[in-house]
């Protein structure tokens, strides 16, 4: 018999009320490590968007195009590296909850933009070479059973019409902060196609993607590209990816902030019922403490005791919330459409700051009642009636 | 014989509110070695209070407590606490045994504070627990047990250690007359031949006639 048999015994002298106490900081650890995953896996995004890379849009609107024949003349400014055209091409695939970016996009510079997209060099050449080819992120390919020379069709509705690709290539993210569910095809499949059917929207890109040689110019390049189609018809706005990114989010990124704030208030809300929970407890116990100090037990065992109790509980809980967060997270991703948080994953950081707020919480947890415990007088301590 | 207890001129007041309670007024009592003792009084009248100061669990606030030539009222906290562990076996009226372990590990708890091997504690347990009749309920929670039972657990647990005095604060006030003889027969066997020393607080008459000894408190004076 030992003291430590002891605490374990007092933690379980109440089944119910422990058993309820571990439950609510399971499932608290359970609601803060979902909260935290979103909250990480929003600012993995922006944080995986480059800084030495430009996005160039029309002024007024994303939703605007901007001329394709731009590209060549950002291309010429001091200090740009490289400058790609995108488009937005959505339609359906399948049907309208398969959500993942689809865009045309230039086959010849994309990848040199976008290096975290790893693509072999023979699909690339692929790729480049057949006009209605496509490449899809291996999670898409993976979620859809899709391999090379797979057909995929796409229900046009921005762009109008049946569209058939023929997958050439399955990239791979470069790690797990990068996208893995986007799907390229060549700009000039979508505009062949618009020239011949409504000539009115061809030759037209949703944004360009620029690689500038020196992240610390990205101002300065940003106010020139800028200042090149000022008082054209189509007046652009460049920013870096990374300010792009946030600023598209803002809305999002308000509501990511009070997710943030809200997982600390849970892990306020487990302390106060442990604390209850603890205070209880020794509450109950004031009589058996006093016995305890009359045989000589000290300080130092009072406290081994009590907070190793309150360990025992929260450290249990906290255990118990942690592999239960797993499948819930899990469930989580699964539940969402895909494409909404491409990433969605615990990151070790959840986990110990979820480890770090159980601890803590035991400990914390058995403050009051440990001093409550240790300056009870023991004559007092006899005399209590609870 | 020589005293083994002196307690000389204690005062002892508590605090209730805003004013002091007198409770013990200018004490002094000297035990000896070998005695038993009963403190007999008036509920009220300070009887538990003189033995929380001889058994160490309390502080007079004057006078001094020699108990085997140790002044326990000068002790700290710690040594006090350390010197109980030693010297001191508890008794009390509502058994005080912690109600998650058993007769064993109860009658053990003491035993925890000191240098013994497992083996050897569990020698002592069993020889105190034999001691007291219940060597076949070494297993059973308090719940388990009656009121008299309980009560002999608890002298295990005051003797395992052998202690040099035992303290007891009304052991039979919670007893029916049976289980109240039992107790006292224990009492006096524990006097008479392992040669403990016993100070008992007892409002029983027949209780009290086993002691050798027996001194009225009234109003916080010895009479
Ligand atoms: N810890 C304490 N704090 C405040 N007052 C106390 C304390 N302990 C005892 N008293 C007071 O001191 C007086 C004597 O108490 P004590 O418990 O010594 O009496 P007693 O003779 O043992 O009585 P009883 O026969 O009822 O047990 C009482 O008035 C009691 O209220
Ligand atoms: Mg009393």
């Amino acid at each position: 018999m030992k003291v430590l048999k002891l605490m374990f015994k007092n933690a379980f002298r109440h089944k119910l009320r422990t058993s309820l106490t571990i439950v609510g900081i399971a499932i608290a650890v359970i609601a803060f490590s979902l909260l935290r995953t979103v909250v990480t896996v929003y600012n993995a995004g922006v944080d995986a968007s480059s800084a030495d890379r430009l996005i160039t849009r029309h002024a007024v609107s994303f939703i605007f195009p901007l001329p394709y024949s731009y590209k060549d003349k950002i291309q010429q400014i001091d200090g740009v590296e490289l400058a790609t055209p995108l488009n937005w091409f959505q339609g359906v695939y399948i049907d309208k909850d398969q959500f993942f970016a689809r865009l045309a996009v230039d086959p010849e510079t994309v990848f040199k933009v976008y290096p975290e997209f790893i693509l072999s060099k023979e699909e690339l050449d692929n790729f480049k070479k057949e006009r209605n080819s496509c490449v899809i992120g291996i999670d898409i390919a993976k979620q859809y059973n899709l391999k090379i020379g797979d057909i995929m069709t796409i229900d046009g509705d921005i762009y109008p019409g049946r569209w058939d690709f023929v997958v050439r290539g399955i990239y791979k993210p470069k790690d797990k902060t990068i996208d893995g569910t986007q799907m390229f095809f060549q700009y000039d499949y979508l505009n062949e196609r618009l020239e011949a059917e409504s000539p009115m929207r061809a030759n037209e890109i949703g944004w360009f993607a620029i690689k500038i040689k020196d992240p610390n110019r990205s101002a300065e390049i940003s106010a020139k590209v800028d200042k090149l189609f000022k008082n054209s018809s189509a007046e652009t706005k460049t920013e870096t990816e990374r300010a792009f990114q946030q600023g598209f989010l803002s809305a999002v990124s308000a509501i990511i902030t009070a997710l943030n704030y809200l997982s600390f208030i849970i892990i306020g809300i487990i302390l106060l019922v442990l604390a209850n929970t603890m205070i209880m407890a020794a509450r109950e116990r004031t009589r058996e403490y006093a016995v305890m100090k009359t045989l000589g037990f000290s300080a130092k065992h009072l406290v081994g005791l009590i907070m190793g109790e309150s360990l025992v509980i929260s450290v249990l809980g906290g255990g118990l919330g942690l592999l239960l967060s797993f499948p819930v997270v899990d469930g989580f991703g699964q539940a969402i459409p895909k494409g909404m948080f491409p990433i969605f994953y615990i990151e070790p950081i959840t986990i110990i700051l979820a480890v770090t707020a159980a601890l803590s919480i035991g400990v914390i947890s058995s403050i009051f009642p440990l001093i409550k415990a240790l300056s009870t007088k023991i004559v007092d301590g006899f005399r209590f009636v609870g | 014989m020589a005293a083994i207890i002196k307690v000389k001129d204690i005062n002892k007041s508590y605090q209730r509110d805003n004013f002091e309670v007198p409770v013990l007024n200018n004490i002094s009592l000297d035990v000896e070695e070998g005695e038993f003792l009963a403190l007999m009084g008036p509920s009220g009248s300070g009887k538990t209070t003189l033995l929380n100061l001889i058994a160490g669990i309390d502080k007079p606030d004057k006078g001094s407590i020699l108990v085997a030539d140790t002044d326990i009222a000068k002790l700290s906290e710690s040594e006090l606490a350390k010197w109980r562990s030693h010297n001191v076996g508890f008794v009390f009226q509502f058994y005080n045994l912690i109600p998650v372990l058993t007769a064993f590990e109860n009658v053990e708890l003491p035993l925890l504070l000191t240098n013994l091997s497992k083996k050897e504690r569990r020698e002592h347990v069993v020889a105190a627990l034999t001691l007291v009749g219940l060597e076949d309920r070494m297993s059973h929670y308090p719940k388990q047990l009656s009121g008299g039972q309980e009560q002999r657990v608890a002298i295990a647990r005051a003797i395992v250690t052998d202690p040099v005095i035992i303290v007891a604060d009304e052991p039979t006030g919670d007893l029916d007359k049976k289980s109240a003889d039992d107790i006292l027969l224990l009492l006096e066997r524990l006097n008479s031949e392992y040669k403990k020393t016993i100070v008992m607080v007892t409002h029983d008459p027949n209780a009290a006639s086993k002691a050798h000894v027996q001194r009225h408190l009234d109003k916080g004076d010895l009479v």
